[in-house]
């Protein structure tokens, strides 16, 4: 199967910091692919890479055997790269429904298609209801899926989503994983999450990557992972160890 | 097109808004003609408003220099007509090509550059003001003496030439309102309009759902600069004179931005309530001092400064905002 997104030898330095250090991975057409690791790790880094706020300083990214590096983060979610925010920016002032259909219009041209695809994005997550509040009304795990409905309304083959469950509550995470699941079920969407919560981590991912002052430590399924003992020194700990 | 523009209205408003319409069309009957004067004044703030409004109040980008296109279109179309004999209609064109020309420049340099918030306003206001020096020394119009474009009395109206009675210049003033709430109702409501809300809120969530930031800020910059370089034609055409130090100054470029906050940025009716509360209440005020024989001096830039602090403090969406929600009509202000 070909690689929908492969990060070739990819480093990143600010300053005299090395953030990411010559990292390779690939993410197949279909996976959920998890990137975890310590604080300061590199992820976040290494997500903005991929979205295109940072350019790296060597190596390439490549969509579907396209280089995506160097584009701009609109040029990258033309390419069909959906993007959230680690912390939630919704547009504030614009209504639920609002939010979704701008990002709709991307792949549309007509505000009425945008609107019926916003519906039933929103119905998907569950926040169909909600359509009309303004989003700067929203708690916090409504304004989570409100991230992933703009996200998913421009149509992406690789959603990239950084840490969608942080600060949600157990409940409110089985809920999220389970609308991850049936996404990349139903649509065989691809998607790469860089998350803490190792629960949703073992749940979703099929493909897990750890990293550590910016290098690969470790690549493999998720219960492979979590007993390496490279990743429970650095990052997982002995007692969590399944 | 007639469709989209009713559809999402509802009822009782169009009725309102056709009562309110109906009322302007027939005021100059009754009207002597300084309240003609008056009108057309809060025509020319309400025009004006509007488009700066697509700028500020749309994706959020502060002008505080849309003189500039007042100048620039103002002495574009006087200039046509009283050297060459073109009508300012004709005119109109070259000058909203003058201007789209300059917005573009001036929009291009700031978000190539990513010149934001404070900056882009200063931005703006040294373009404005590079133009009152330069027209100050372009001698071919006239330089710091002043444009003049001939008059004489007219017992007639000529709509070609835009020469005659104050009663043209009030439906023309009209007419040009009405068709800049008619296009910002057709902008908002469309896939530009969402962009540029979206690029207001927050442009890196913007740029992050495939939004080309740079393309739809620039396409807001020239639509505003090409309505308001049509603001100034009909100042030229309308006041009949042009000195760069009084068409270019700042005072140009903020008494338009003062309806649209008054009344409530962003919204459509917003510029329109604020210019006729701000010209209404100013002119009032002005009109009892005269009949108590009173001479203040500066009393009315004091009342413009007194309103905006109260509106920003109290209200500072604006008065059309919580009016409505006073109305208790549903939904968001348009």
């Amino acid at each position: 199967m070909s690689a929908l997104l492969s990060v070739n030898n990819v480093s990143k330095r600010f300053r005299g910091l090395v953030a990411v250090d010559r990292l390779n991975f690939q993410v197949n057409q279909g996976d959920v692919f998890a990137v975890i690791g310590p604080n300061g790790a590199g992820k976040t880094t290494l997500f903005n890479m991929i979205a295109g706020v940072f350019s790296p300083d060597g190596g390439t990214i490549a969509l579907a055997d396209q280089r995506i590096n160097g584009l701009s983060p609109d040029q990258i979610c033309r390419r069909g790269v959906g993007r959230t925010f680690q912390i939630v920016r919704p547009f504030p002032a614009l209504s639920v429904e609002g939010n979704v259909i701008v990002a709709a219009l991307l792949h549309r041209h007509l505000v009425a298609d945008a609107r019926a695809h916003a519906g039933e994005v929103l119905r998907q997550l569950d926040l169909y209801d909600k359509r009309a509040q303004r989003a700067s009304g929203l708690t916090l795990p409504d304004r989570k899926r409100l991230e992933l409905a703009r996200a998913l309304a421009t149509d992406p083959k690789l959603l990239l989503l950084d840490e969608v469950m942080a600060g949600l509550r157990p409940t409110e995470t089985d809920r999220m994983v389970a609308i991850l699941k049936q996404l990349n079920r139903s649509r065989g969407l691809t998607i790469l999450l860089i998350e803490h919560v190792m629960r949703a981590v073992m749940a979703l991912a099929g493909r897990v990557l750890v990293m550590h002052h910016g290098a690969a430590i470790a690549e493999g399924a998720p219960d492979e992972v979590v007993r390496d003992r490279a990743v429970i020194d650095s990052y997982l700990g002995a007692e969590t160890v399944v | 097109m007639i469709g989209r523009l009713v559809a999402d209205v509802p009822r009782r408003a169009a009725l309102a808004l056709s009562v309110f319409f109906l009322v302007l069309l027939v005021v100059p009957w009754f009207a002597n003609d300084y309240l003609l004067t008056v009108l057309i004044l809060i025509f020319y703030f309400a025009y004006t408003g509007q488009a700066w409004n697509i700028m500020m109040g749309f994706v959020g980008q502060l002008s505080l220099g849309h003189a500039i296109y007042i100048g620039l279109g103002g002495y574009t179309a006087a200039v046509l007509f009283s050297y060459f004999g073109i009508s300012p209609w004709l005119g109109s064109f070259a000058a909203m090509l003058l201007a789209v020309l300059c917005g573009a420049i001036i929009g291009f340099l700031a978000f190539r550059f990513r010149v934001a918030g404070v900056y882009f306003a200063i931005l703006t206001i040294a373009f404005a003001e590079f133009a009152r020096i330069g027209f100050d020394h372009f001698t071919y119009v006239g330089g710091s003496a002043g444009f003049f474009l001939p008059v004489s009395n007219y017992s007639q109206s000529d709509l070609w030439t835009l020469r005659g009675k104050p009663i043209m210049f009030y439906y023309l003033s009209l007419g040009m309102t009405v068709a800049a709430v008619i296009l910002c109702h057709l902008m908002i409501g469309s896939r530009i309009g969402y962009f540029w809300q979206a690029i207001r809120e927050d442009e890196e969530a913007a740029r992050a759902v495939g939004i080309d930031t740079f393309r739809y800020k620039l396409l807001a910059v020239v639509i505003s600069a090409a309505m308001t370089s049509l603001a100034g034609v009909f100042f030229a055409f309308y006041y009949n004179n042009l000195f760069p130090e009084e068409v270019f100054s700042i005072n140009r470029s903020i008494e338009l931005i003062l309806a649209p906050i008054f009344g409530g940025l962003g919204t459509l009716f917003g510029p329109i309530l604020g210019a006729f509360l701000l010209t209404g209440l100013a002119e009032t005020l002005t009109a009892a001092w005269a009949a108590l024989g009173v001479d203040v001096p500066g009393a009315k830039q004091v009342f413009y400064g007194i309103c905006l602090l109260l509106v920003i403090t109290v209200l500072p969406d604006g008065v059309w905002p919580w009016l409505y929600r006073r109305l208790g009509l549903a939904g968001r202000p348009e």
